[in-house]
């Protein structure tokens, strides 16, 4: 039989693989569509792998191989996927993009040992091997701090970014000479010869791990982000490299989608990419800023009475509300407070909690209507006519330094919570917020901090509102 | 590689990297966090060129390769689809536990 239509049907199928992946990003993008929009892609990649194995030219002594590894490494991020809890989200996006990273670059190593006499060819999986190994140390190290298997504040150290473009250079460098004397790397076994092949990989990955080192836990959505367009224009190269059109265009297509994400979520926090690269945010404590007034714990019972009483109530909640996974109280403790005809409006920060879209995704979850849900500079000029601003598990994005000149949170915009009458903040205890930085809101006069785990508290909240 | 080939392929690319531009662009701030991890699935393509890698390989070294290029591949498609499924399943109000049919509205 004639396997001649083969390549064309792979092809044929690649190209409606493409087009689900353009509709399914299309579709993620709005609040209606989204799951339908990670169906489509999911199918997508389902039939355009099962298309690759009918590729001419595979030997067919390696599909058992193949299909352990599918099997292997399906299963066991499939399993650890739907085990964790959904706080910890953040940094399971991080390990599976550090894993697609590390795939990325494993492949541009196969890729550099069997096409090491075709320049253009090696010279695009080099920068696939590249990109690839510095996202999959860079995003393993997101993951350990995110995790707390690693120190979350920044860690600097002096000459620190020279180091870095030290290790980044050599790495480079070390691809130019691969690419000068290919024949050293490319004889075979490859790995056998101590080439120049394994240098770069060495020196990239180094790199990785160190230029993640210094950023700190509060930026790391940006940073993942980042790491992710930065995995897409990997896959971009490798496919280049191997002439394969799905891992050209899709690889393009999560490196721009994934740059514009970066962008986007960079601003919602009023930083540029290169402060959250290289400014060690949170790292130095200020110094020198004497807090005026003292912390002034309340009781849960006068807050209710507070609440009770009052014509609107605003509440912010943060990463401590996921933590406690205080969300499903606090839709009831909304609910007792509209039959007892107070408003409630949410005061969503962009970047509230550890991921944009963090605070929407679990208050949708306890089926808090989303049209209760104003993000900042909806609800900021609210807070003025706010008779309780409820603050749970909040801290750096209300903090009022980010006012003040000199702050390391100086210029990122706030939810302007201390201008309303009454601020209560509950709070686990009196650490500091995921910044490093003293809060100015906790020491105002209108502010009240109501102490304990955000679940427990809200529910004796709710209990309170009752017999009233 | 031929000139045609390497126009093309620039071609290709541009018109990908402005349709994934224009595809998100007007993504509110809540589907920030799926729209991440959405992506993070979609270039599990990967997988395919770990697959042709691990299938045209001809002695040990780039079997090893291979195979390492086909589990990290894989962990990266199943684990970044589920992920994804997770965070938007909150979305669904039919099955989540306050399921009151309040599905938030589109149209920013």
């Amino acid at each position: 039989m004639s396997l001649e239509f083969l390549p064309d049907a792979i092809e044929g199928i690649y190209f409606v693989t493409i087009l689900l992946f353009i509709v399914a990003l299309k579709r993620m993008s709005s609040p209606a569509t989204a799951r339908s929009g990670i169906v489509a892609a999911g199918a997508a990649m389902l039939v355009a792998a099962v298309a690759t194995v009918f590729t001419p030219g595979l030997s067919s002594g390696n599909f058992l191989w193949m299909a352990v590894a599918v099997l292997v490494g399906g299963s066991l991020a499939w399993i650890a996927a739907k085990r964790v809890k959904m706080t910890d989200m953040p940094q399971m996006v991080a390990i599976y993009n550090g894993l697609g990273g590390g795939a990325a670059a494993a492949v541009a190593a196969v890729e550099l040992v069997i096409h090491a006499d075709a320049l253009a060819y090696l010279s695009l999986a080099v920068a696939g091997a590249i990109i690839g190994s510095v996202t999959f140390t860079g995003s393993l190290v997101a993951f350990l701090k995110l995790q707390g298997w690693m120190r979350q504040r920044p860690i600097v150290y002096a000459g620190q970014q020279v180091t870095n473009m030290v290790v980044l250079s050599l790495a480079a460098i070390f691809g130019v000479l691969l690419l000068a004397f290919p024949g050293l790397a490319g004889s075979v076994p490859a790995l056998a010869s101590v080439g120049f092949l394994p240098w770069v990989f060495l020196w990239a990955l180094l790199f990785g791990f160190l230029v993640a080192l210094p950023i700190g836990g509060a930026d790391m959505p940006v940073v993942i982000s980042l790491f992710n367009a930065m995995t897409g224009v990997a896959v971009a190269f490798d496919g280049l490299s191997l002439q394969n059109d799905a891992m050209i265009i899709a690889g393009t297509l999560v490196g721009a989608a994934g740059s514009l994400l970066t962008l986007l979520m960079a601003k919602a926090m009023n930083r540029s990419v290169s402060n959250v690269l290289f400014g060690a945010f949170g790292a130095v404590e200020e110094t020198g800023t004497q807090m005026a007034g003292s912390l002034k714990p309340i009781e849960a019972s006068d807050v209710a009475v507070m609440m009770a009483y009052a014509g609107k109530v605003i509440i912010a909640p943060g990463y401590g509300m996921a933590v406690a996974q205080a969300q499903h109280k606090v839709k009831e403790l909304m609910d007792v407070l509209e039959q007892k005809g107070v408003t409630v409006k949410f005061a969503i920060h962009p970047v509230a909690g550890r991921m944009p879209g963090h605070m929407n995704v679990l208050l949708a979850e306890a089926g808090v209507p989303y049209d209760r849900l104003f993000d900042r500079d909806e609800i900021n000029p609210e807070f003025a006519s706010a008779d309780v601003v409820l603050v749970i598990g909040a801290n750096d994005t209300v903090n009022p330094a980010a006012r003040r000149a000199g702050s390391p949170l100086q210029g990122m915009p706030i939810l302007d919570v201390d201008q309303a009458k009454n601020v209560i903040v509950l709070k686990r205890g009196q650490g500091k917020g995921f910044a490093g930085v003293e809060n100015d809101l906790f020491y105002k006069d209108n502010t009240r901090m109501l102490y304990g785990d955000a679940q427990e508290t809200v529910t004796k909240l709710v209990q309170e509102l009752k017999k009233l | 590689m031929t000139l045609t080939v390497f126009w093309t392929d620039v071609f290709i690319i541009m018109l990908a990297a402005f349709t994934g531009y224009e595809v998100i662009s007007r993504v509110p701030v809540l589907l920030h966090t799926p729209l991440m991890s959405g992506s993070n699935f979609v270039h599990g393509i990967i997988l395919v060129g770990a697959m042709v890698a691990l299938g045209s390989a001809t002695n040990l070294p780039e079997q090893i390769l291979g195979f390492i290029a086909v589990v990290l591949a894989a962990a990266n498609v199943t684990g970044g689809y589920a992920v994804t499924e997770r965070i938007l399943e909150m979305f669904d109000r039919t099955k989540g536990p306050g399921g009151k049919g309040n599905v938030p509205k589109g149209g920013h």
